[in-house]
This record gives C-alpha cells, structure tokens and sequence, in this order.
C-alpha cells in the first residue's frame, strides 16, 4: 500500500497568483494512495524542506511528490531533502506546476484544475518507483582541450598545474589563436604577444600537457569521467620530431603568393609554412591545395611539379606522403575553447542576411576589417606597426571607424552586441593618434559599451585625451572616390548628415562562432544556440558547464567575450575539472536500463539501436556448461538511460529503471481522470 | 460542425523528451508565453523511449489527440533515439490512420531547449486541430470501460495487460 505525500509549492506567488494551491492540496487528499498533501508558501526553503521531511517520518511515507517547479530546477534539491528523512531519494519525484501551468496560464480554475492532474499523474507514477542505489563509476584524471587560443591555454595551464594530464588539440599550425594577432590590449595598452607568448611557451614546455596542432576532433564516444576521444591529426608533410624550425623549406618554396591567415590577407606566406615567428611549435606545416606539387599531383601529372623543400631539409623531415593519422585518447574531461571568427560581410554570408555591400569591405582595398587593422599596428605585423593604407602603402591622415557592422542588426546581420568591438575601436582610435599624430580619427557609433574594469576611463580617454571624433550614428555608403574613400554617415545627435573623405575605414565586424562548431557540438552532444554559440547549462549559475556531464565550455564559442572574461572563464572551466578530478569515483544515476533474463529472448534488437555500444550479448549456459541460449546485457557503466532499447524490446524484457513501463502506463492511465 | 463543439475541451496528452521539449515549454514557462491549458506533458527520457502502444493508450483512457515531441535531427541528446522515435512514428501513423485514426490527432514536431515559442505553437495548432474534429468518442467506444484508479499502489497487472 503507497503511502504517498503531496507537497504543494505556492512558490511565493509564482504559483500561487494563478493556482489554488490549497485546492490542489485539498482535491490530492482524496487521490487513492495519498497519506498526506500540504502547502507551503516556499517550499524548497530551509522551513518548507523541513515540513516535508517531518510528513515524511510522522506519516512513514513511501514516496513524496513535490507539485512546484520544473524538476530541472529542484529535483536536486527535494532528493537531498527527502534523503535526509531517510528515504530512498528516488522516490520523490516533482510534478512541474509552474512552468507548465502558472506560468502559462491566466484563469485561476483552469490553472489550478491542471495543476491537480499533473499532481495526480506524478502521483501515480510515484507508486511505481522503486529505491534504487546510485552507481559509482571511476574517473579518467585526464582532461582534453579543444581549441589552443587564450581560453584553451589558460584552461589546459590550470589544469595541468594541478596535477593532471592534459591533451591540448589546435586545429591550426600553432597554439595563440586570435590573441596571438592583436597588437596592443584594452585597458592597457599592453602589448599582446608580450604576454601571451609566454604562456604559449609554457604550455608546450609543461610536463602535464600533450600537444597536438593541426589537429581537429574526430569522434567522441563514452560520457563524463570515461570519454575516449579520437583525433584527427591532419597530414603536416612535416615531422614534428625531426623538424628543428630552421626555416629552410620556407626560403625555398616558390609557391609564395598564398595570403597569410595570420596577417589577416595583408600578406602573402608560402606553401609550406610557420603562421608566425613565434608559433608554437615552430614546426611548418605544409598547405597541400596550395603547394604545386600536390596541384600537380590532382592533375594526374605522373612527375612531381616541384619538391625544393624536401631537397632542401638537411633533417630529412619532410615527407609528401603522409596521412592523417587518428591518435586516441581517454579523458575524463572536455573544455571546449573554439573562440570566434568575425564576419566576413559580403564574402560568407549567413543563411538569408542580405550582408553589407554598400560598405565596400573587399571591393575597396583601404576598407579593412578590426583584425586586419590590428595585424597593421602590430610590430609583428606586415608593415612592421606602421599604419600604412594597403592600397598604396601611404599613411592615411583621416580614419574612420565603423561600430556595430553585423552586430545590433536583427535586420540585416547579427541581432546581439559583439561586445568587444567598442573598446578595441577605442583602442584602434588611440593607436591610430600615437602613430599618426596629425591623423584624424572618426568614430561612427550606435552606443558606447565601455562595462568593465577601467573600461569606460580607457574610451573616454581615446575622446578626451587623444582627440578622436566620436559621431552617434550610422554609415549608410562608404565607396571609393579617387584616391580617397568616401564615408556617407548621419549624425544622430546633430541631425545632419555627414560626409567624410576618408584614406582608410576600419569596420567594427560582428563576432560570430567559429567554423564548425556546430559538427563539434553534435560530436559532443552539445547544442548551440540560434547564432552558432555553445549552450551553457544554466546562463546565471552553471555559465562554463553544458548540458553533457563533464563537458565545459570556455571563451569565445559561447558568446563573443573579450581577453579578461575569456581567461576568466578558462580557469573556472579548471576548476570545475580539478573538482571532477578531486574524488576517484563519480556518482550516477542509477537512470540506467536492466535486462530481465529470465524472460529476454536473446534477439538483440537492443544492441542494434544503443547510441552507445552498452549492450552485449552473453551466453546462458546449463549446469553442464552447454551453451542453451543468449541473452542480451546492458554495462550499466556505459548505459546514458535513453530507454531506446526498451521501446523495441519484443519480450518486454529490458527496462529502464526511472521510466519503466508501469510507471508511464500509470500516467497515462491517471489522465482518464480528467474532468 | 465546428458549432457543434464550441464547449468542447480537448485533452491531448503529449510524450516530450528530458532535454529539448521539456526544457522548451519550461522555457514558454520561464517566458511566460500564454498557451492552451489541454495538454498534458508526460516526460520522457528520450523519443526514443516512445512505444507505440503508449499512444494507443492514451487515445483509450481519454485523449482526444496526442502530441510527440523531441530534440531535432542531429541534436538528440542520446545521439539517435529521436532518429528511431522517427521511424517508429513514421510507420506507426500510417497504421493509425488507416485503420481510420485521423492524421490531425497526432501532432509530431521537434522543439528544442531554445524553442519556448514554438512549443507555444505547436499546443495551440494541436489544440485548435482537435477542436475541431471533437471529442474522440469513437476511439473510446472501441476500448474496455474505463478503468477506475487503483485504490492502492498495485496496478500493474492491469497497466501490463
């Protein structure tokens, strides 16, 4: 005989305001089974919690259902509570009267006429739970990182400061990632190499770190504490042993006319190349649909085209015949660190966004984008920090920076704010003034977004002391006219319009996710949000956790984010995988199917539609040892408690505790209930 | 004959997954997106989990029109379930309808985490649709009376038979 309590949450006025809580405690009294049901105004409050573990030991309950919020929300919460009065936690089960009822409801009868339904069915689903013990599983103190800019280096660094192994994977030829381009950094001015090369350094020199480059995930199987990733190494040309980065092969190459990634297309690199000096390993990589060997080689030609690289390694490393090769690893932890790309307005056009052609971004060669402006200012970049127009190599006396292209712009592009792009086009402004001292700088802006940390001094400073024109409003033609580039714009605050003949504009690009991250979700069971971005778990409380146990999420892939909250980031992600890492065994739970052997036919239908490879088939055996049949065996170690196998079991024979069939026939059953 | 059913109360019951739909109408909830009080959410691990037979129940005990909800293709958060869940309803509403089960009573949509809005549509077009064709007492004639709930905690001969 169930002896069940129904506690009815008024959750302030939440559910109060539209349902009759009393009522539904009232009309629960009466339901077949139930011992006792009350109300509270909060009941997952330090009092409320208490009142349901006192029913509990007063009435020796069999099952509790709390008719409150989501089960999302508090499931947690009422099994810890329910726990502590000494029952099986599984037993308690939440009946969401909130977000499926108060919440989207306004007629208070109608409201609470619901309510009592799903209080009622929860109910008798509750009647058929069974205590169940969680399962311990061990842990892999190993963790992989995918993606090696800022927030990946920070992430792999803290986590390998802490004691354990780390598998860094970067799909580029180095580790730095965006970070590695800029010149100098907001608030600070502080150059950005200067600080970050280090930590690249010792990244690669860290006992606890494995470094892959040009490597690029494959495939994700397991789940948290035992996944076994497989990683593509993409076919380098290059041995990463024997290469000792002399740069010879570089110096030889005659394919030299490829546009530099790392320069943003304002320089040219070879074939076979090192991104940048200071890459991380200094290892070249080489560029095959760029090489004219391998061209030659697609053309069918039966001689190699060229091979001077080769010749010209003493070390012997290079080698035209490699593969991709798959390396696997077991972890027990992921952080995703994918960052970011900006939009390419007018050339990679998202899904019907009509782009922005009239501002002439790659038809007029001296209207560049924030990154492309930043390799220019950069003493690494190609002009060697002089800010000198790309057309013609002059300086320009009169730049004007475009805020908000792409982002703000529900119409036309992005309908977030990229958020970084006002305080680097500050930063862009005053680098500008440092160099150029006559220049003119214009800044066409919607809002000024300066929260942070000496942020909004930092932009104030690039109006106040470095004298640049800041106009609230919006471009609406930029073209080329002679020598000079032509800005259209309208003052806001003046309403007048603005004409400005310009040498260089510089647009504010919207920040978007970088290519592929949505394939790389789906590897990890992770989903992204309507822009491409990884969903966090929760935005407020669980920012740096998914919805996959034991992935996380750092940086850039999740929102546009800059430096600060990036590493920020990383190193909560840290945290969160040295405390997963703190205890040799994770608690699950116990959501997992189990195959009746006595009445399981052994024709392994289950094993054909397990997602994860759980299940096996083993043998039944007499006493004399003969084998006299099969039955099927699900790991409750691998099992992720989807219940596919039991939807197709014809013997009824597999089932998954939590939702088992008695459990979901008597829901239905509770709806004939209806009034 | 819409006339006709201007006071009737559709009761749809609806079979969503853990991790999209469920999340989705708490999303609605979170938003507070008014919608049709008719249906009634029974959660699931995973479309996959569905049986049929699920379905069929439900239009026995009293629904006049169920609802089938999970993660989109490629997003399911067991990898396939909502790919067999597909398949499975693909050929289980053929069978429904031809033995004369009107295709407007069963609604199969994806609606994930972020979809709050769209669950919000898809209850009000499924409660509109079944307003429409009115109370399935045809299906209900069909079946064995109506069971009363059990006293106690023990219905399981009766749920397994």
């Amino acid at each position: 005989m169930s002896r069940i309590g129904v506690f009815v949450c008024h959750c302030g006025e939440n559910i109060g305001r539209t349902v009759d809580c009393a009522a539904v405690a009232e009309a629960l009294k009466d339901h077949p089974g139930v011992a006792v049901a009350e109300d509270y105004k909060y009941m997952c409050s330090d009092p409320g919690q208490a009142l349901v573990k006192k029913a509990i030991e007063e009435n020796n309950l069999t099952g509790v259902v709390i008719a409150a919020c989501s089960p999302h929300m508090h499931e947690k919460t009422f099994r810890r509570a329910v726990d502590q009065a000494g029952l099986n936690k599984f037993m308690c089960e939440m009946a969401n009267i909130r977000e499926h009822c108060s919440w989207i409801h306004e007629d208070k009868d109608e409201a609470t006429a619901k309510a009592i339904d799903i209080a009622r069915t929860i109910v008798e689903k509750v009647k058929h739970n069974r205590p169940l013990e969680v399962i311990k599983i061990p842990v892999t103190k190993r963790a992989l990182v995918i993606g090696g800019g800022i927030a990946g280096i920070q992430a792999a660094l803290d986590i390998a400061d802490g004691g354990h192994e780390v598998v860094l994977i970067e799909k580029s030829a180095s580790i730095g990632g965006h970070m590695s381009q800029l010149s100098e950094t907001f608030p600070t001015l502080d150059c950005s190499q200067c600080i970050l090369t280090p930590r690249m350094v010792e990244a690669y020199q860290h006992p606890n770190i494995k470094l892959h480059t040009w490597s690029e995930v494959e495939k994700v199987d397991g789940y948290i504490g035992n996944f076994e990733v497989t990683i593509r190494k993409k076919a380098r040309s290059v041995d990463e042993d024997l290469c000792n980065g002399c740069g010879d092969c570089q110096g030889v190459c005659p394919s030299k006319k490829i546009p530099s990634e790392f320069d943003a297309g304002l320089s040219n690199r070879t074939a076979i190349y090192v991104p940048f000096p200071q890459a991380v390993p200094n290892i070249p990589v080489l560029d095959r649909p760029n090489c004219s060997l391998f061209k030659g080689r697609a053309k069918g030609l039966k001689k190699d085209a060229c091979g001077k690289c080769k010749e010209a390694c003493l070390k012997g490393a290079i080698d035209y015949d490699t593969e991709d090769t798959f390396v696997t690893e077991e972890v027990g932890a992921i952080v995703v660190a994918t960052g970011f790309k900006l939009y390419d307005i007018g050339r990679d056009q998202p899904e019907g966004l009509t782009g922005y052609g009239e501002y002439g971004y790659g038809e007029v060669p001296d209207v560049i984008d924030g990154l492309q402006f930043e390799r220019l200012a950069s003493a690494s970049g190609p002009t060697a920090g002089a800010i000198l127009r790309p057309s013609d190599g002059t300086e320009p006396k009169t730049v004007v920076f475009v805020h908000c292209v792409g982002s703000r712009d529900p119409e036309k592009g992005m309908s977030y704010c990229s958020k970084i792009c006002c305080m680097y086009n500050a930063k862009h402004a005053m680098l500008y003034k440092h160099k150029v001292h006559d220049g003119r700088a214009v800044a066409f802006y919607m809002d000024i977004r300066a929260a942070g940390k000496g942020y909004d001094e930092f932009s104030r400073r690039a109006i106040e002391e470095d004298h640049a024109e800041y106009i609230r409003g919006r471009v609406s033609r930029i073209f080329r006219d002679g020598d000079k580039v032509k800005v259209w714009g309208f003052d806001t605050l003046s309403g007048e319009q603005v004409v400005i003949d310009a040498d260089m504009v510089v647009l504010a690009t919207a920040v978007r996710p970088q290519d592929g991250v949505k394939e790389l979700g789906q590897k990890l069971s992770v989903s992204v949000d309507a822009d491409g971005f990884i969903n966090e778990a929760h935005p407020k409380l669980r920012p740096v956790e998914t919805n996959t146990a034991g992935v996380f999420v750092a940086g850039a892939c999740q929102s546009p984010r800059d430096i600060p909250d990036a590493v920020a980031m990383a190193s909560a992600t840290g945290a969160k995988v040295l405390g997963l890492f703190s205890s040799d065994e994770l608690e699950r739970e116990p959501a997992v199917a189990i195959v009746n052997e006595q009445t399981c036919i052994g024709c392994m239908r289950c094993e054909l539609v397990c997602p994860y490879g759980a299940i096996e088939q083993r043998e039944v055996c007499t006493v004399d040892g003969h084998v006299c049949g099969h039955t099927a065996y699900v790991n409750p170690g691998v099992c992720q408690g989807c219940g596919t196998c039991q939807a197709v079991c014809l013997s009824k024979s597999v089932e998954l505790q939590t939702f088992t069939d008695e459990q979901i026939f008597s829901e239905i059953n509770a709806l004939c209930a209806w009034e | 004959m819409t006339d006709a059913h201007t006071d009737f109360e559709p009761r749809i019951t609806a079979f969503v997954c853990n991790w999209c739909t469920y999340t989705g109408a708490d999303l609605a909830g979170t938003s507070r997106l008014h919608m049709a009080s008719n249906v009634r959410l029974i959660r699931l691990p995973c479309t996959g989990r569905i049986d049929p037979l699920f379905i069929v129940k439900a239009f026995e005990r009293g629904a006049d029109g169920v609802i089938v909800s999970g993660c989109h293709p490629a997003d399911c958060h067991y990898t396939s379930g909502n790919y067999h869940a597909r398949r499975r309803f693909a050929v289980f509403h053929d069978i429904m309808e031809f033995i004369g089960v009107d295709p407007r009573r069963m609604t199969f949509s994806w609606v994930s985490a972020s979809e709050g809005a769209k669950w919000k549509d898809v209850v009000n077009e499924a409660v509109a649709n079944v307003r429409e064709l009115g109370p399935y007492e045809a299906y209900r004639a069909l079946a064995p009376e109506a069971v009363e709930l059990e006293p106690s905690g023990h219905s399981g001969a009766e749920v397994a038979s």
